[in-house]
């Protein structure tokens, strides 16, 4: 995720790479993400001006997707299952726990960097639910005792 | 060399195989025993997973679920020779009532082969279909999946082959396939363990359908969640095109077909066609007017087929087997077999491939086995978030399309949720509104506003304030949002809302007897 060159440059390559491609604005925005963690303000004006579209436009497409951030992430980013699944396996006590355990609320981050906590709604793997991810692990049947492994587990741990 | 399968499914993977894998392995090594580990999809019944699959001479013989505590026990036993002196033998995995009794049509590999190995693909009757197309003018394949009966799994159950029709009968310079993937609804997860499990059935189904409605183009609009079937996909596409299944002369044909796979960044709205197509394009994905359908205009404004994964993944078998194969399962309107999926609170969680007809209480009960709790199972949800809450009264339902529409039920995706009798009714009716709020696209009223209106409503029915006349706002909410929104989203949010009023009203605080006295 992390990337030792400079990001303007990186987006520079990323805008002129997807040129021709049909319908580009969101693989932009992904590879963006991919590359740096989170799509920079900065980066906005730019990208408009890549596509030819106006600041709004591209910022209202920021923000319509739950998926893209404008800020940087912790080093690592929990995603826990809000959905009905995991609901009716405990998953609103799991949410608790979570949050009391990592002293945080939804899209905040950790105050040591370690992990951002982000509500999902379904990973997919509701035949184990609750369910959670962490970066692109996935983790079913998440009891509160296996949450705290599981975090211990990436604690100092970059993706 | 004996040959191993451990899965590389997600959900298997979210239980600790790839631990169970590389263990194996190494201890293996150790011992000195030369094992082929693969790495397949699921057969789906993920209380056994981790699961090992072991070839023997007589069969594939299984042991599960295991943990990396297991393996020295499991070697010891005899696990590379198929022994069965050991707690976790499960002797041959397809002869459980749980995978025997299902008709695997779609599913047919999943689990039993390397999902990205093409020569896998092609020894399991894979592109059968394709070659079949090849040999039949457009108008002819469009007519065997016609013939079929199948309709759109991803829950509007709209006849495949009249869509297809649609696009063939319209002349343009460029006709697009899109496959929503795009598998947002809570307790689903078949598209995922097809994309995961057997990729290439869905580059097949796809390219079949281009050829059916005179496509060069497709795109597979594809769930951010989904990182594992990213990758499977983009390999078997790569592999495709590099053995000409894909690419400008598709097996010396001389005709096109181009694909790849597009992701999306967590909007459920995308999951409506016509919000997806606008993600395609580069937008906020509000959803369309309709008309004119996607079938006339489409991406970019040209005639394109937006299908579900199931559906086109069905599409293969159909042109092997023929449309009369196909349609011989089933029962009434509801052709074929729907992929169920078990999830929630149920014991036996999993994918379950039927030929519609059978009720959810079989499923729930002879299957499933009742909630994994061990409590009664009190209230049902079949069809995503914005299908009905259905109580025990209603579990003798046939799965089929027609027969749970007519009880105000939604068969969907055929994923369903289970909840036991802890479940709180009045807050899973919030939570629906919730949802909605959280989701919706914004561009209609009724699904914009009514969803936050739905949850203040809700929260003040449980708090006892003014109930009844909240009661009467609420019916009167919903019957604005069924009716005036342009989308299921909006549109459908009132099924689970109304379900959980009407037949759980004691969780609102209603006492029904004492309202009648």
């Amino acid at each position: 995720m992390q990337n030792s060159r400079l990001p303007n440059q990186e987006i520079a390559d990323i805008l002129v790479s997807h040129q021709s491609m049909p319908g580009n604005l969101l693989p932009i925005l992904h590879a963006i993400q991919d590359s740096i963690g989170y799509i920079p303000q900065d980066s906005v004006p730019e990208i408009a001006r890549a596509l030819n579209q106006s600041v709004a436009e591209i910022h209202g497409v920021i923000s319509f997707y739950h998926y893209f951030r404008q800020t940087p992430p912790g080093k690592n980013t929990i995603r826990l299952c809000r959905a009905e699944s995991c609901q009716a396996m405990n998953g609103k006590s799991l949410e608790k726990y979570a949050q009391k355990q990592l002293k945080i609320d939804w899209h905040e981050t950790t105050s040591d960097g370690e992990f951002s906590l982000e509500p999902f709604y379904c990973l997919g793997n509701c035949a184990c639910s609750p369910a959670l991810s962490v970066n692109k692990d996935v983790y079913g049947r998440v009891t509160p005792e296996r949450f705290d492994e599981i975090v211990a587990s990436y604690r100092g741990v970059v993706e | 060399m004996i040959k191993v399968y451990i899965s590389r499914d997600s959900t298997a993977l979210s239980l600790g195989s790839n631990q169970v894998a590389e263990v194996l392995q190494q201890t293996a090594l150790d011992e000195g025993v030369d094992i082929e580990l693969i790495r397949n999809g699921s057969r789906g019944l993920f209380w056994l997973e981790p699961l090992i699959e072991v070839q023997t001479d007589s069969g594939r013989v299984a042991y599960g679920p295991v943990q990396i505590s297991d393996i020295s026990s499991l070697i010891a036993a005899g696990i590379f020779s198929g022994k069965e002196q050991h707690p976790l033998y499960l002797g041959d995995i397809e002869q459980l009532p749980y995978f025997k009794n299902q008709n695997r049509l779609t599913f047919a590999r999943v689990g039993v082969t390397d999902p990205v190995s093409l020569d896998d693909y092609l020894a399991h009757d894979g592109y059968k279909g394709l070659q079949k197309a090849l040999d039949l003018v457009p108008k002819d394949i469009v007519q065997e999946v016609t013939d079929s009966g199948l309709r759109g799994r991803g829950g509007a159950a709209f006849p495949t082959g009249i869509k297809w029709n649609t696009v063939l009968n319209v002349s343009a310079e460029q006709k697009y396939i899109v496959c929503n993937a795009d598998e947002g609804d809570s307790g689903t997860f078949s598209d995922r363990m097809i994309m995961e499990g057997d990729p290439f059935v869905l580059v097949e189904g796809m390219t079949i359908a281009g050829l059916a409605v005179g496509a060069t183009q497709g795109y597979i609009y594809l769930r951010i969640e989904y990182p594992h079937a990213y990758e499977a996909l983009n390999q078997a596409i790569q592999t495709a095109y590099q053995n000409s299944f894909l690419g400008d002369d598709i097996l010396g044909s001389g005709k096109s077909f181009h694909m790849e796979v597009r992701r999306g960044a967590g909007a459920y709205i995308c999951g409506e066609e016509t919000a997806l197509l606008e993600s395609l394009e580069g937008k906020r994905g509000l959803v369309r007017f309709k008309p004119p359908l996607p079938a006339i205009v489409g991406l970019f404004g040209q005639p394109t087929v937006v299908n579900n994964v199931i559906s086109l993944a069905s599409v293969p078998i159909i042109l092997d087997k023929g449309g009369q194969y196909y349609q011989d399962y089933g029962t009434g309107r509801s052709r074929g077999s729907l992929p169920l999926q078990l999830a929630g609170n149920i014991k036996y969680a999993g994918l379950f491939e039927a030929a519609f007809g059978m009720t959810l209480r079989e499923l729930l009960y002879d299957y499933g086995g009742g909630s994994a709790s061990g409590r009664p199972i009190r209230a049902v949800q079949v069809g995503g978030p914005l299908g009905a809450y259905m109580p025990e009264s209603q579990f003798d339902t046939p799965l089929d399309y027609e027969a749970f529409s007519a009880i105000g039920a939604v068969l969907g995706h055929g994923g369903i949720v289970v909840h036991d009798d802890t479940v709180d009714m009045a807050e899973m009716a919030r939570y629906a509104m919730e949802f909605c709020v959280e989701e919706s696209c914004g561009k209609c009223t009724p699904c914009r506003i009514g969803s936050t209106r739905g949850v203040e409503v809700i929260e003040r029915i449980v708090q006892d304030m003014q109930k009844e006349k909240n009661m009467n706002l609420l019916r009167d909410l919903c019957d604005t949002m069924i009716h005036g929104s342009l989308c299921a989203m909006g549109g459908m949010t009132p099924y689970p809302v109304l379900s959980a009023l009407n037949y759980f009203p004691e969780d609102f605080g209603i006492n029904i007897d004492a309202d009648a006295a």
